[in-house]
């Protein structure tokens, strides 16, 4: 451990920036798309306010997903290690919002006129029926054992190889997750946006199996 | 966040018309970029500008009476009813035809009827409004999307209307065409549907007198993003069938194919009543939400019009016509 108590100012140690500077601030940016959230109920939110709060939710879960994901090829472009220890944080994020997403949708769409009439047939069909949601409830649910898995003590305990391994499903979530948008836009149009985070994971997942292309055939020489 | 503001129309009293379109364009146009820029830059929440009828011709419909068919349940609001629209030929999020419809130009305009009947011809949009008097129907709508609203319509039975061209013994479907024009209806230059929109009906359900040629809403002319300047209202059926902007008319023997059954015959069938039993891949169609409410409610079959409509229907299976 650090002696943190003691630094001043001109004396912080990168542990330190870490800690006072760093952190926070990655903390309030992740924060913000929350804070606006609960700021807008106070706007006018359309004449759907339901949707533009689940869209909001899901698009949210979506870019915190993609900036994981962003973490390692930009560490390994910029050359700066540090960012590597905002990724878990980051990753916890998008978790928070997509059980956020899960929230509302569970709750707006399968209470029938009031809290005392859950229609839990109604969810079933749609989560085992409807392409969209299966996509959707797919990404959700591999990000379960991630949050859960996503303390000190549980990298510890896995190891940091089968950690590593484990936290691999992030890639089938965030397919899983651009499938989601597809389609819950439409199945036959080509909207521009789902297709836009589409491109987005197929380069940081192809720079990823290109990485570990390139290191094979390094190792092998 | 950028507001924006709607186009300030009291300089027509002191710019000359021609100059004062032009800047009206030029404000809209930068109303529709800043608009864009908000709802882009921030996502989603684009949405608090109040948006005014998008016809600048907007006018009040003169006697006007109490049509039968009614509901009494509480109507969307006038911004519900014009903010919240899908309309693909103005864009295909729902914000975009109250931020894009303006370059439709509602007059003049008129309508090709032709097919099985003794009236073909063109008529103008002017005389088609006299041809009966124009009854306010309280009517609910339901979107195939899950979503419903209540809405005061304008207009006069389509049987008013289409008895005026005779349809012959032949007549057995009628289709319904809206206006090709990538000038008016930007949406078009993208492949987002086949243009133009069609959608059709049965003979016997054009006819029934819950059927309304749609002409206003909120005791007003139609506002453009609503389909103006004449439109189909039928509210049993998913909103998809109430075709807008309407410029032809064909009297046909076959049935005819409906612009989303084409791109999409999984999901959307020729009849498309609105039945809680037949799910939509997509959209569970046991509940809805009516917009302005929290919770959803259950769907009714044929929207609630049942008593009225289930007998055109009799004997048929409706899980296979959907
Ligand atoms: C990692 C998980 C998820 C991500 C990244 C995600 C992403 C998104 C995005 C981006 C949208 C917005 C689409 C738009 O703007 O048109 C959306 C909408 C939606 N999502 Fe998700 N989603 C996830 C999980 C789920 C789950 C688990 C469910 C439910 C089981 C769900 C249900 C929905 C629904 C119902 C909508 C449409 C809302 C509406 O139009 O009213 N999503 N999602």
């Amino acid at each position: 451990m650090r002696n943190e108590g003691l630094g001043t100012r001109d004396q912080l140690n990168s542990t330190q920036w870490r800690r006072r500077v760093f952190k926070p601030v990655v903390w309030l940016l992740c924060l913000a798309p929350l804070a606006y959230l609960i700021y807008s109920l106070s706007l006018d939110l359309g004449a759907n306010p339901i949707e533009t709060v689940t869209n909001f939710t899901g698009i949210w879960t979506l870019r915190f997903i993609m900036v994981t994901l962003a973490v390692t090829p930009l560490r390994w472009l910029t050359g700066i290690n540090q960012l590597v220890n905002y990724r878990r944080l980051v990753g916890l994020f998008a978790f928070f919002y997509a059980a956020l997403h899960f929230i509302v949708y569970i709750v707006t769409t399968f209470f029938i006129e009031g809290f005392s009439n859950f229609d839990a047939p109604g969810l079933v069909a749609d989560l085992t029926t409807r392409p969209y949601i299966i996509a959707g409830f797919t990404a959700f649910v591999l990000m379960v054992p991630l949050a859960l898995t996503s303390t000190t003590g549980w990298i510890r305990r896995l190891g940091g190889k089968n950690w590593n391994l484990l936290h691999r499903l992030i890639y089938i979530t965030a397919m899983a997750a651009v499938l989601h948008y597809y389609w819950k836009v439409s199945v036959k149009l080509v909207p521009v946006n789902p297709r836009n985070y589409g491109i987005l994971v197929a380069i940081l997942l192809g720079w990823r199996l290109w990485r570990s292309v390139a290191r094979r055939r390094a190792s092998e020489a | 966040m950028l507001i924006k503001k709607a186009p300030d129309l009291s300089e027509s009293e002191v710019t000359p018309k021609a100059l004062f379109v032009k800047r009206r364009e030029f404000i809209a146009a930068a109303g529709v970029t800043a608009a864009a820029v908000a709802t882009n830059g921030l996502g989603l929440f684009g949405g608090n500008e109040e948006v005014a009828a998008q016809n600048p011709d907007a006018q009040k419909l003169p006697n006007l009476v109490k049509g039968p068919f009614g509901t009494d349940e509480k109507m969307n609001s006038y911004k519900d009813v014009t903010t919240y629209n899908n309309f693909y030929e103005f864009g295909t999020r729902k914000e975009d035809p109250a931020a894009y419809a303006h370059t439709l130009r509602p007059r003049p305009w008129s309508v090709v009827v032709e097919g099985q009947c003794g009236k073909p011809g063109t008529y103008n949009i002017e005389d088609i409004m006299k041809w009966a008097p124009i009854e306010e129907r309280i009517y609910r709508m339901r979107c195939v999307e899950a979503w419903s609203m209540v809405i005061p319509w304008a207009g006069y039975p389509m049987s008013k209307f289409l008895e005026r061209f005779q349809p012959t013994s032949r007549a057995k479907y009628v289709e319904f065409r809206t206006l090709v024009d990538t000038k008016q209806m930007p949406g078009q230059t993208e492949p987002a549907l086949p243009w133009p929109y069609h959608e059709g009906l049965r003979m016997d359900e054009a006819m029934h007198p819950l059927t309304l040629l749609g002409l206003g809403l909120y005791g007003e002319v139609l506002p453009n993003q609503n389909g103006a300047p004449l439109r189909l209202v039928v509210p049993w059926k998913y909103g998809f069938k109430s075709i807008k902007s309407i410029v032809r008319v064909s009297f046909t023997e076959t049935e005819p194919v409906n612009t989303w059954k084409k791109m999409q015959s999984a999901e959307y069938g020729f009849y498309a009543n609105v039945n809680p039993q037949v799910d939509h891949p997509r959209w569970s169609q046991g509940s809805e939400r009516r917009l302005g409410e929290f919770f959803r409610r259950k769907t009714l079959m044929f929207n609630g019009y049942g008593d009225r409509v289930a007998s055109l229907y009799a004997g048929m299976d409706l899980r296979r016509n959907y």
